[in-house]
């Protein structure tokens, strides 16, 4: 670690885990409830274990992207954070906030927690993924700013790198359409059409920005490829991003009530998103093939190489599968989607998250990399979670291939709940393999616990290893 | 890449790129909200009317007690319980129905089933909550869902 307040990343990346331990449990919660509907009613309805599902995984997701900010950008700007105090005291404040909001989920009926709140002063809840009382909202308001000042006021100071402009770019815009979630007019078609201003242009828009900058700096740190190469890469991959998201919201406008022109804009530019993704997982491997430098930690590198694979396959590939508009007509709100969400979120945020803390951890308990014993759990955590993440996305898809048959496509259309308990099959699967995925979580945590112990490893060492290896590392470099 | 595609071109792209489709799609956000009068049932709205104060009442109870965290509505929600944008002509056009259908729910549940919650909703509210379901099934969808199964 180069300077010293890059280490408040550390307390961000302890919260992001536990807070991805919590999304888990609460995930199996809901994914018994899917095959045994009266499982934990009325004490945890559904809805709740979704809230505390959906919104456990978007706090820990901004938690990552705070540490990973925390740490690259001194890094980059070759200077101390502005106010490491205020990073601090920032992360208790959102800590909290959310912990608060949670134990409101759980403990309060969510009618009583509006009224509570105060929802009806200025009505922004019970809207999907933007459940949080308006309070904590405006919390999230005041935490985005001061750490947009913080990481703003470093960048700016300090020395001016690509990744750290575009960084500052995606967490700006991170902001800025979260404002959106403020605006809940009566009018159910605007206020749809503006909610995807906070949810689309995050997740297909700007936090791709961030996904780039992040998985940019973890590849020039641990493949010594020359910046310039990785910045033209970088800049290519953002801008197809935006040039083909932007317009692709219209993918979101099919059926709710907007003009029909948008089945053309949304399915003809929602149809090249997958090319910023494939451009990523070239330039991963690209990188990696071309390395200067055998970094001794390999997990990190996997993690990487892995994040590029897995936002092509979930985003790319399982968005297009759904995204043109004679498709969705049969396809949307259904299994397919939860599908595509799944893999989707995994591969493009939750793993690029753990690739920095994967990255940086070792870093900040002062060693290079962690010890072999610990980069091997690690590295089973990647395989189990990963392959796991996939077979639940095949599992759903075959649900959503069925449940659309049956309730939309054949001669003689089924309820809703019959063709539900006629795919059960599948969300039986779907739940044992998210057990497997709770296993890989618990060996990934427990992987931190076994570094704590041992020695790390070292990139001197590395070399002598490759050296004594019949000149492996001659050949590489 | 080739050596004549400069750091500064790709640059370029991602800046003049980013603010041309970004106004594009402002424009076209424009253009939609021209065209929206014609098809969200705006005038339905009207909060100066007892309908239009029903359908936000409605609307309100909608966001209060998170039924998106179960059902969908307009095909956006949970996935674990039935569509509901087209729930008003799913029960025959009937505001009655779906009235009768959200009081029945058991409290305690239905063993081994999914069951919505009981709410205890005060006659107003079922009132509201089902003018704001006939409100959203009027909404041009362009013809989706595909059937009334939703």
């Amino acid at each position: 670690m180069k300077y010293p307040s890059q280490g408040v990343a550390r307390l961000y990346f302890i919260a992001a885990i536990a807070l991805f331990a919590a999304q888990i449990l609460f995930g199996l919660i809901m994914g018994l409830q899917y095959v045994i509907g009266d499982f934990l009613f009325p004490a945890i309805p559904f809805n709740v274990a979704r809230m505390v599902h959906t919104n456990a995984l978007i706090v820990w997701l901004l938690m990552g992207f705070m540490g990973a900010a925390y740490y690259l950008v001194p890094e980059e700007a070759e200077r101390d954070l502005i106010a490491p105090w205020l990073a601090k005291l920032m992360f208790w404040i959102f800590l909290v906030a959310a912990a608060l909001t949670v134990v409101g989920y759980l403990f309060v009926p969510y009618a009583g927690l509006a009224k509570m709140t105060g929802n009806e002063l200025l009505p922004t809840m019970g809207r999907e993924f933007l459940e949080q009382p308006t309070i904590t909202k405006i919390g999230i308001v005041i935490v985005a700013l001061a750490f947009l000042f913080n990481i703003g006021g470093t960048i700016l100071t300090g020395r001016k790198t690509v990744v750290n402009l575009v960084l500052l770019i995606g967490l700006v815009g991170l902001a800025v359409f979260f404002l959106f979630s403020f605006y809940n007019p009566t009018n159910l078609v605007l206020d749809k059409y503006f909610w995807w201003w906070v949810v689309h242009l995050w997740v297909e828009g700007v936090w791709e920005l961030i996904l780039g900058s992040i998985l940019a700096f973890v590849l020039i740190k641990t493949t010594g490829v020359d910046r310039e190469v990785v910045e033209k890469w970088l800049y290519v991959i953002i801008a197809m991003t935006l040039i083909t998201g932007i317009i692709g919201t219209g993918h979101h406008y099919y059926w709710i009530g907007t003009p029909e022109y948008w089945q053309w804009w949304g399915s003809i530019f929602s149809a090249m998103e997958p090319i910023p993704f494939f451009m990523m997982t070239v330039f991963a491997f690209n990188m990696v093939n071309r390395r200067r430098r055998n970094h001794p930690n390999k997990a990190a590198m996997l993690w990487a190489l892995g994040t590029a694979v897995m936002a092509f396959l979930g985003a790319g590939v399982w968005g297009f599968l759904h995204t043109l508009s004679p498709v969705n007509y049969y396809t949307h709100g259904t299994q397919i989607t939860a599908a595509h969400g799944h893999m989707a979120f995994y591969g493009a945020y939750v793993m690029i998250v753990l690739a920095i803390i994967s990255y940086a951890m070792p870093i900040m308990n002062g060693r290079e990399a962690n010890s072999q014993r610990s980069q091997v759990l690690e590295m089973w955590s990647f395989w189990l979670m990963t392959v796991s993440m996939v077979f639940i996305t095949l599992f759903l898809t075959a649900a959503g291939i069925l449940q659309v048959y049956l309730q939309r496509f054949s001669d003689a259309p089924m309820q809703f709940m019959l063709v539900q308990d006629k795919i059960a099959i599948f969300y039986w699967l779907r739940e044992l393999t998210g057990l497997v995925f709770l296993i890989g979580l618990v060996l990934y945590i427990w992987s931190f616990f076994v570094a704590s112990k041992e020695p790390g490893l070292t990139s001197a060492a590395v070399d002598q290893a490759l050296k004594g290896n019949g000149g492996t590392a001659a050949a590489i470099a | 890449m080739a050596q004549t595609f400069t750091k500064t071109m790709a640059r370029n792209i991602f800046y003049g790129g980013s603010v041309f489709f970004f106004l594009l799609f402002l424009a076209l956000t424009f253009d939609t909200s021209m065209a929206l009068p014609e098809r969200d049932r705006r005038e339905v709205l009207d909060p100066n009317t007892e309908l239009g104060r029903q359908i936000a009442h409605g609307k309100a109870l909608w966001e209060e007690n998170n039924c998106i965290g179960c059902h969908s509505l307009l095909g956006e929600g949970a996935y674990f319980a039935p569509e509901l944008g087209n729930v008003y002509v799913r029960f025959g056009n009937n505001t009655e129905a779906i009235k009768a259908f959200i009081q029945s729910r058991p409290a305690e549940g239905i063993p081994g089933r999914r069951s919505m919650p009981q709410f205890n909703f005060a006659p107003d509210q079922l009132e509201a909550i089902a003018q704001f379901l006939k409100y959203a099934s009027e909404i041009n969808t362009a013809g989706w869902p595909p059937n009334k199964q939703g």
